[in-house]
């Protein structure tokens, strides 16, 4: 296949580390200033042994070898703010580093337990947390409105519904899952998903060096995908919309494409009537950096809340571009010890510090990581009587139920 | 027929662990069902010293030879598959520690006779024995029957209660110190003891673990108190470990440690799904928490609705007063 | 050193299992095999010793569902070479698949070797241990529930550790050749990236070899199986904190933990 140029640069799909001159978005590393904006953007920078304005130092010297051997880009959360913040675009988090972990993680003396176990996790079972893959649309059936599964019922759908991991197993994610579809049918879409067929797209595992396992997951959901009808995919989960949008597409993905958050988006108008529910509550948002910074999805979300009767919306001082990661990208979801025992600060409690000081009684998120993160930084931190954490979807549905 | 039950028993250092008591209550109850003695098989050197508590077996075989002074598996197997061959036993239950592990096999290898993994339950069904074993770590059981005399059965740990196989009485001893030891080609060296460094609580059969339910650093003493007379250890929720009140090591759940203790206690702890992918293998799951609605009930087997303050210190004290002193050193 | 790994496939109890109708087998529908645990550390305890002594390891595995995954994942941690025996059914008897296990040895020309390790145990053991009744058939030294292997260059000598109670350690001097029933490696099972494992797909294969079944190797029948029953909540237990303590006093002693 030849090389795609893709709408966004495309990440580290044809790039290589030997032909990594060879493409645009690599050369540009050679036009590095040194300026350092990344390192001390880097939510992590501090602690890594190379952080980035380093390793691209000793890249351009020829040094690569000890940051491929040293274990500082295990510290990267994928947050794409080193991206967002050079003077000179090269492109850190979509390009470079992942060809780097990817060398990491294969000289690493020990992967760390927690991640390798979500790793194999993810290539046995589709999912992080090792639950059974046949127990993936478990919560369909503890949903009010009916769902449909197509392997079950492969009639032609309007909306392939890719439900994803947390969303499918996670408690809270579950929650989501259930307000989603309960909007869904509310707005009347035809829409059906993949149920026990439906595996991690697998974006995360890329970004913490292991784009093989990715592929094999990409292979895997391509073939599912192709087996039924559909006219568009809609995904509840940043990290699936964002291996979707481009990693994806050099399986052959050209679906139709949206996150359920710009996707009720889209459906405003037909929303709004429903929402009768007054909220008498303050929110602030948390962008999410694999929505927000990396596909630009910053007013979405903050149109959909804003149409819910009564509701105040407050920024935080981090918000939209400048946001603070969560710290579950790029495999932070699976190095909590790991960063703990560097010292390092817990990004989710940095983050609901931030949103606390805003003085909301609700954050509100869209990625499905981020309701057990924050929620459990709410609780570890003492604010559990002073700050709740909802999805949107949760928030939207408490207005259309009018119980608020 | 009607050849008599043997226990191996399991020594460790010349002291019997508890897994032999709980041979000899199944045992008992196996040679009432069979109308037949129960003889406990004790090999090593030097033994007198415990034979006294093995009271509720009819007869100790007391084979005593320095060659048995060390836990080679294939010499003792040799000499139990030896006696074997001359006193036909109908059974010969062999509690699976780690001491004793090879041993079943290895009897029955020699003597060309069945043998059962791990058993939880043995009786006579028309003249035949029949064995509950576990399958598949513990999600199915399956029942097999042996005709043949003697079969081998490989008994899981905790299979009776260790109180119903002691006695504070020796029964009658028989001294054999006529054996054929095989010789070997393995040789203990040494003894090392347990390294400074903190446990391993994937490897504990008993966690008392602890939640943000527990308050105060004080309030760890008192499930400590619970793990010790329980032969167990203390472990915790992530919030626990965070505040520095028990070190990473002891940490259960998604970013910690996996365990599948035989007990997890749960304690102040509300379940949450990152701590429950941890622990939810246990054997046996009991939560104490004040909130009747906390998810851990979902998981746990047995619950309680209380502040763990009240229920803890009564349960150790409980657990004190019905075990006897000193016995779970080696549990 | 050379040392031959005996691995085998178990069912994988993340899925839930069923019986099957004729209430003594697994109901195979959505069974999926995965390594017994056990065995996956006597892999990796290989690896270190052929990572600091040189050698050969290689994997000998009854054939069985998702084999070919496990034995290609091994190969690319480090092992040299993988044989499947092939066409053994796993109702056999542990003795039927030893017997198999010995003639595979010779027909793939897996001997002479210094070591054989394998898992202490396998979820499906029923009537058996495989380390054992292979070393007694072997006559090759043995010992189970090892958790570190030691071979010292410069003398020769082998020592092996094995856990007792209360975190005791027993470490014995054991002469090769020798069959060892590894409990756990001394570190735990590394990651092999994926895109090692589908190099190693590519470029190695997996060798098989047939022999034929050992005759008058009775195996246990099973009678019946079931699955205990499941809760899906916990029994609450009610009363004042002694009475409580008592009544879960009743529950440990039940389950033999007293
Ligand atoms: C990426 C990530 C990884 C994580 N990894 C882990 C992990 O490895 N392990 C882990 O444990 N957590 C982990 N967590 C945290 C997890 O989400 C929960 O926050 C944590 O498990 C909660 O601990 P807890 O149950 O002790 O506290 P809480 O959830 O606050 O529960 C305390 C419980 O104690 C009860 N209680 C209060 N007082 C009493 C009393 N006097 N008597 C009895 N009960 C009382 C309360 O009713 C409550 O149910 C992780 C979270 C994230 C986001
Ligand atoms: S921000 Fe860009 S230009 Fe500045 S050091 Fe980093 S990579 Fe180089
Ligand atoms: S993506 Fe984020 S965490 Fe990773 S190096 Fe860049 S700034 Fe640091």
């Amino acid at each position: 296949m030849a090389t795609v140029a893709s709408p966004h640069p495309p990440g580290a799909f044809e790039i290589t580390l030997e032909n990594l001159f060879s493409f645009p978005q690599g050369r540009r590393v050679l036009t590095c200033l040194q300026c350092g904006t990344c390192t001390a953007t880097c939510p992590y920078g501090v602690g890594m042994q190379y952080p980035p304005r380093r390793i691209i130092g000793m890249l351009r010297t020829g040094q690569l070898e000890k940051v491929l051997t040293s274990d500082s880009l295990l510290s990267c959360v994928a947050c794409y703010a080193c991206t967002a913040k050079c003077p000179r675009g090269i492109e850190l988090t979509t390009v470079l580093l992942p060809l780097l972990k990817e060398q990491m993680l294969l000289s690493l003396p020990e992967v760390p337990s927690e991640l390798q176990r979500a790793l194999e996790n993810m290539l046995r079972y589709g999912n992080p947390m090792g639950e059974s893959p046949r127990k993936r649309a478990a919560w369909a059936k503890t949903s009010s409105i009916p769902i449909r599964i197509l392997p079950e019922d492969p009639r032609t759908t309007d909306v392939l519904w890719f439900v994803e991991c947390y969303t499918s197993y996670h408690p809270r994610g579950q929650d989501t899952a259930r307000a989603t579809a309960k909007i869904f049918q509310a707005l009347g879409i035809d829409f059906a998903i993949l149920g026990n067929e439906e595996k991690c797209a697998g974006e995360c595992v890329r970004l913490s060096g292991e784009p093989g396992l990715h592929n094999t997951l990409m292979e895997y959901n391509m073939q599912v995908f192709r087996k039924y009808k559909f006219n568009s995919i809609v995904t509840s989960c940043p990290h699936a919309y964002d291996a979707f949008r481009y990693s994806y597409r050099t399986a052959g993905f050209d679906y139709e494409l949206r996150l359920a958050t710009t996707f009720l988006a889209q459906h405003l108008e037909a929303l709004r009537p429903m929402l009768r529910g007054k909220a008498g509550y303050t929110v602030t948002y948390h962008d999410s950096c694999c929505m927000g910074r990396h596909n630009g999805f910053y007013e979405e979300p903050r149109t959909l809340l804003q149409a819910i009767p009564g509701i105040k919306l407050v920024e935080m001082t981090h918000n939209r571009v400048n946001t603070i990661c969560c710290g579950g990208g790029g495999g932070g979801m699976w190095l909590d010890t790991y960063y703990k025992a560097k010292g390092y600060e817990r990004l989710s409690e940095r983050r609901v510090k931030e949103a606390v000081a805003t003085g909301a009684d609700v954050l509100a998120v869209a990625c499905p990581y981020e309701i057990s993160r924050f929620e459990d930084a709410v609780k570890v931190l003492g604010y559990d009587k002073r700050m709740i954490v909802r999805d949107i979807t949760e928030l939207l549905v408490e207005s259309m139920e009018g119980e608020i | 027929m009607s050849g008599n039950i043997w226990v191996v028993a399991a020594l460790c250092r010349g002291r019997l662990l508890d897994a032999t008591y709980e041979a000899v209550a199944l045992g008992r109850e196996l040679a009432e069902n069979l109308g037949t003695k129960l003889e406990v098989l004790l090999l090593g050197h030097e033994l007198k010293d415990v034979l006294g508590t093995l009271g509720i077996a009819d007869a100790v075989l007391c084979v005593e030879h320095a060659a048995l002074a060390d836990p080679v598996p294939e010499v003792h197997a040799h000499v139990v598959a030896r006696l074997a061959g001359t006193r036909h036993p109908q059974a010969i239950l062999v509690p699976q520690t780690n001491v004793t592990w090879e041993l079943g096999s290895l009897v029955a290898g020699e003597l060309g006779v069945p043998y059962v993994n791990s058993c939880t339950e043995l009786r006579m069904v028309e003249q035949t024995l029949e064995a509950h074993t576990v399958l598949y770590g513990g999600k199915v059981e399956a029942i097999v029957r042996t005709k043949h005399a003697p079969s081998i059965f490989g008994l899981v740990s905790g299979v009776r209660a260790v109180e119903k196989g002691y006695a504070d009485h020796a029964p009658a001893t028989e001294r054999i110190t006529e054996v054929d030891v095989q010789p070997t080609s393995v040789q203990l060296r040494r003894y090392l003891e347990p390294e400074a460094g903190d446990i391993d609580i994937s490897k504990e059969e008993v966690l008392v673990g602890v939640g943000r339910g527990i308050e105060t650093r004080d309030n760890l003493e008192v499930s400590k108190e619970l793990a010790d007379v329980l032969g167990g250890a203390i472990c915790g929720s992530r919030p626990v470990i965070d505040q520095g009140w028990l070190p990473l090591s002891r940490q259960v759940g998604k970013s910690g440690a996996t365990v599948k203790p035989k007990l997890y206690i749960a304690a102040g702890i509300s379940g949450a799904p990152e701590h429950v992918e941890g622990m939810k293998g246990s054997g046996l799951i009991i939560a104490i928490n004040s909130d009747p609605q906390a998810p851990i009930f979902q998981v746990a087997h047995y619950g309680i609705v209380a502040k763990l303050l009240d229920v803890l210190p009564a349960l150790t004290e409980a657990i004190r007063s019905r075990s006897r002193r000193g016995m779970k050193q080696y549990a | 050193m050379k040392i031959v790994v005996l691995l085998k496939m178990v069912p994988d109890v993340v899925e839930e299992l069923e019986i099957a109708p004729d209430g003594k087998s697994l109901d195979t529908t959505y069974l999926r095999m995965i390594l017994n645990d056990s065995d996956n550390h006597a892999l990796e305890e290989a690896l270190l010793l052929k990572e600091r002594h040189g050698g050969k390891v290689c994997l000998l595995a009854p054939d069985a569902p998702e084999v070919d995954d496990a034995l290609f994942a091994a190969l690319a941690k480090g092992a040299d070479r993988a044989v499947k025996i092939a066409g053994i059914d796993a109702a056999e008897g542990t003795r039927a698949v030893v017997a198999r296990i010995v003639q595979a040895l010779s027909t793939a020309d897996l001997l002479p070797a210094d070591l054989i390790l394998t898992g202490a145990q396998a979820i499906d053991d029923l009537d058996g241990l495989v380390a054992p009744l292979l070393a007694q058939t072997l006559r090759w030294s043995h010992l189970s529930v090892v958790n570190q292997v030691r071979f010292d260059a410069s003398t020769g000598v082998t020592t092996v550790t094995k856990e007792f109670p209360g975190g005791l350690r027993a470490e014995f001097e054991i002469k090769l050749p020798a069959v060892l029933g590894i409990q756990s490696a001394e570190k735990p099972p590394r990651y092999v990236p994926v895109a090692k494992v589908r190099a190693a797909m590519k470029s190695l294969q997996i060798d098989s070899t047939t022999v034929p079944i050992a005759a008058g190797m009775p195996a246990l029948e099973i009678q019946s199986m079931a699955k205990p029953s499941a809760a899906g909540h916990a029994e609450m237990l009610e009363g004042l904190p002694e009475a409580v303590a008592g009544k879960l006093c009743d529950v440990l002693a039940a389950h033999g933990l007293l």
